[in-house]
């Protein structure tokens, strides 16, 4: 009987077991496609910064006029100008603005999802800010161009508004489309903090926002600063919605009523009126380097804030 | 001070009664945790709470400072009276109730500051400002904790993660201290120390309760032996509830108990 | 005590508002464009051809964004499931999975403006394809891998280890593993990022304009099989105008008696996509986590 058994066991043993080392194909394939990302990076910093050069290498513009306040880069309409300031100076000012708008009421979210919210709107939120960052750019701009403009035209004159397009519109449409954003990685910094201190500092007699203010806000420093360092670059990197608001004129910002231009507006707007070769292109491709430039070096603050946040 | 595992004999004398516990019953959502418990806890005595796991000590605990009202389901019925007040009261407010019960948890939770903020972090939330008197409260503290000697001379830089953790635990007990209680909640205060830190704790109980009402939930045996002066045996019923076996001078709970399910768990029968 | 219990409550009361406040500002905007666009809608506009008299409707472009959509994913699902494996199961620690993170954050912050840039250079002029679909899903590609290769990764990584160590201690392999136990546990989120993943894909305009093509669609031939046939809707080397795209050209170069309307309806159809998809994956994600847990709530 045992041994029927064993002759069974022995038949439906599909081979010998092989213990030797081989070549693990599934290990490399998974891997060169992993590594594709690194590849993209590559060749994009490659292209921008190659392409982003052009202007002072080929068309021989000094590097120094890129900081120059004048934008002027028709050939047939005068003496060129190739300067980015008013470009580069309308993006920091409509992303601070931006910041500041979404700031408050983010991390007022974030706290009403982390520490107030009963279970039941949570669940509430949770999609309700899916669908907030699910809603394409476009639309945002839409809605900022038939609504919220007209609105500051007709009820904004004795602020200065003009025509409604300006640095402000582009500010708040902007601050609308990062609130998500900076509220959930604000929302993940307050979790990060350990259940157990909250219940420390309730325990010695303080309210819920004594704890929040004194305790939560403090040691979520770090993560706080990442929430809004993330919404800013999204914000500097958002296009088409501030574009349709901003009244794109290529002025130093000087008020928040007025018109201003962005590096991502101004790319959006000549790309398809200039022809690759042309100066003006060329100049096109250096914002985009500027811009890429920017970024990266928002990704590494926020690597080094959370180095920071990291290990308590 | 000399330190010997001695039960002391002024349990025995009848002290004011300083938390009067009334058939207390705790649920969550519609399970009962702990049932029917009845108690008189007197002043300036420290009161053991044994028994094993699973049997609402740490719940029962957690009433006396209303923590249970932060988790969501938890009810609690019966009457738990503090200095004459009941303090599941309409007009109570949590907050004014634990400024005056103070509780020490199982793992030491410093919070991420200086040594200096943590202990005057109660106070400042209480409306204390003035440089002289936060610093005045804070060695204060830091010196009935026993802590004071080892951290004096950096304590307004240091941050408090840095310290070991026994040291943790004492400059947890500072900081409750820094609020100005009058009762002492500790749950297993001593399950995430080394033996020598847990000794330093046992010598705090027994120095600060000349002071203060003290309560400890404790696993260990000897620890409830060493360190306080009466005793209650917390079992789980049939029912999954837990409740009160029996309460009494130490001594007595732990040679002499009333009940066979008291003296099965000293002798380490069961649990 | 009086003051710090009102500041308590007061608080309390912002951070409610606040909330509320947001979910009213989102329950507007999406109310606004279904209430703008209700009147002139009609089913036929999903199909009918584009025109600038009348409420013609966006057929080839909705046509288009689907067929990008679906080009994007068809890169993006499989490359970004295999790098997640590698990532999730075989990278561990050491400087290769760092240098991987690393890049993954750096293509996540490039505006998508200038993922289009790229684009531009590399899949339309560089190959002379001119705009295409193809490069337009490439060009998505680039920005979305890393997103679908972090939500896969967290997908396979939220697999216990005790599934993982069952198996090997059958005598598996390391790959019939991963294909066996960790994958089919994995669907549910796998399921949820890709549609995540596709609803940011079908919203995106800025990556698009300089790549897939801002031309306006005309009459889409659908009995042109030829792949090759730029003019074949079936063809990856047709030009693609997307919905996103479609809307913000209409307003940025449109005139005409119904620009406005066309928009709103535009922007309508828009918003239901996303919330088709945002809803849709959160009730397939739990669907299918039903099916493969059993029926446990």
């Amino acid at each position: 009987m045992e041994s029927d058994i064993a002759t069974e066991m022995a038949a439906v043993r599909p081979e010998r077991v092989v213990l030797a080392p081989g070549i693990d194909v599934a290990r490399r394939v998974t891997g060169a496609a992993a590594t594709v990302v690194v590849l993209l990076v590559g060749l994009l910093l490659a292209f921008i910064a190659w392409n982003g050069i052009a202007l002072f290498r080929h068309s021989g513009v000094p590097i120094l006029e890129v900081f120059a306040p004048v934008w002027q880069p028709d050939p047939t309409s005068g003496e060129t100008t190739y300067g980015l300031l008013p470009f580069i100076l309308g993006t920091l000012g409509v992303v601070s603005v931006a910041a500041a708008l979404a700031a408050p009421l983010s991390l007022g979210l974030a706290l009403f999802m982390a520490e107030v919210a009963p279970p039941w709107a949570r669940r509430v939120m949770q999609p309700a800010m899916e669908v907030f960052v699910g809603i394409p750019s476009v639309v945002y701009g839409w809605l900022g161009l038939t609504v919220l403009v007209p609105f500051l035209a007709a009820n904004g004159k004795w602020a200065g508004f003009t025509s409604g397009f300006s640095w402000f519109a582009g500010s708040l449409v902007l601050a609308l489309m990062i609130l998500p954003t900076v509220s959930s990685v604000a929302y993940d910094s307050f979790r990060a903090v350990p259940p157990d201190l909250r219940t420390a500092s309730l325990a010695l007699g303080t309210t819920r926002w004594q704890t929040i203010r004194h305790l939560l806000l403090p040691a979520s420093g770090a993560g706080i600063v990442t929430a809004i360092v993330l919404g800013m670059m999204r914000a500097a990197g958002e296009a088409l919605a501030v574009q349709m608001v901003i009244g794109n004129r290529p002025l130093i910002p000087r008020s928040l009523f007025q018109p201003v231009t962005t590096l991502t507006a101004q790319i959006t707007l000549d790309m398809g009126n200039t022809v690759a070769g042309e100066t003006w292109n060329e100049a096109l491709w250096t914002m985009g380097l500027v811009l890429v430039t920017m970024s990266f070096a928002a990704v590494v603050l926020v690597r080094l804030l959370t180095r920071r946040a990291g290990p308590r | 001070m000399s330190y010997a595992p001695t039960i002391p004999a002024s349990a025995e004398s009848l002290a004011p009664t300083k938390i009067r516990v009334r058939d207390l019953r705790i649920s969550y959502d519609t399970r009962v945790a702990v049932r029917d418990v009845n108690l008189d806890v007197p002043e300036h005595a420290v009161t053991a709470f044994i028994g094993p796991s699973g049997c609402g000590k740490s719940t029962i605990l957690r009433c006396f400072d209303r923590m249970n009202d932060l988790i969501p389901g938890a009810s609690v019925h019966g009457s738990i009276v503090l200095d004459g007040e009941e303090i599941n009261a309409p007009g109570v407010q949590p907050v004014e109730l634990r400024r005056k019960v103070g509780l020490v948890f199982q793992k030491p939770n410093p919070f991420p500051m200086s040594i200096y903020e943590n202990v005057a972090y109660g106070p400042r939330r209480h409306g204390v400002s003035s440089r002289a008197a936060l610093d005045e409260v804070v060695e204060t503290s830091l010196r009935r904790a026993a802590i004071w000697d080892e951290v004096k001379d950096e304590y307004r830089r240091k941050n408090a993660l840095s310290l070991s953790g026994g040291q943790q635990q004492r400059l947890c007990i500072a900081r409750m201290l820094a609020t100005g209680p009058e009762v002492i909640l500790m749950d297993e205060p001593c399950s995430a120390l080394d033996p020598i830190a847990t000794l330093r704790i046992e010598q705090l109980i027994t120095e600060l309760k000349t002071q203060y009402t003290i309560l400890i939930v404790t696993h260990n045996m000897q620890q409830a032996a060493r360190v306080s002066d009466r005793t209650a045996f917390f079992t789980l019923g049939d029912d999954r509830a837990g409740y009160l076996v029996e309460e009494g001078p130490t001594r007595m709970i732990f040679t002499d108990p009333a009940n066979r399910l008291t003296e099965d768990y000293v002798a380490g029968r069961f649990g | 005590m009086r003051r710090v219990l009102l500041a308590d409550q007061l608080a309390t009361a912002v951070l409610w508002s606040i909330a509320g406040s947001v979910i009213l500002i989102l329950i507007a905007i999406i109310a606004h464009f279904l209430l703008a666009a209700l009147p002139d809608f009609t089913p036929s506009f999903l199909i009918a051809d584009p025109s600038t008299d009348v409420i013609g409707g966006v057929g080839p472009v909705l046509w288009n964004s689907v067929y990008v959509l679906a080009l994007t994913m068809l890169v993006t699902v499989p490359l970004g499931v295999l790098g997640a494996v590698f990532m999730a199961e075989y990278a561990g620690t050491g400087r290769l999975i760092d240098l991987i993170r690393f890049s993954q954050e750096l293509i996540g912050s490039v505006p998508s403006i200038v993922v289009g840039l790229f684009g531009f250079a590399v899949f339309v002029a560089a190959t002379g394809w001119g705009f295409t679909a193809l490069a337009g899903a490439l060009a998505l590609t680039v920005f979305n891998l890393p997103l679908m290769t972090r939500l896969a990764e967290q997908a396979m990584r939220a697999v216990p280890d005790d599934e993982r160590s069952a198996s090997f201690a059958l005598g598996a392999t390391k790959w019939q593993t991963i294909r066996h136990v960790v994958l089919p546990i994995a669907i549910p989120g796998l399921v949820t990022g890709v549609i995540l993943t596709a609803g940011r894909v079908f919203g995106e305009a800025a990556a698009l304009l300089f790549t897939a093509g801002l031309a306006t669609p005309g009459r889409l031939n659908f009995a042109n099989l030829n792949l090759l046939d730029p003019r074949s809707p079936w063809s990856p080397f047709h030009t693609a105008t997307t919905l996103s795209v479609y809307l913000w050209r209409i307003n940025s170069e449109g005139t005409g008696p119904v620009v406005d309307q066309v928009a709103n309806l535009t922007a309508a159809v828009l918003i239901v996509a996303v919330l088709i998809f945002n809803l849709g994956s959160r009730a397939l994600g739990q669907l299918l986590q039903r099916r493969i847990t059993g029926t446990r709530s």
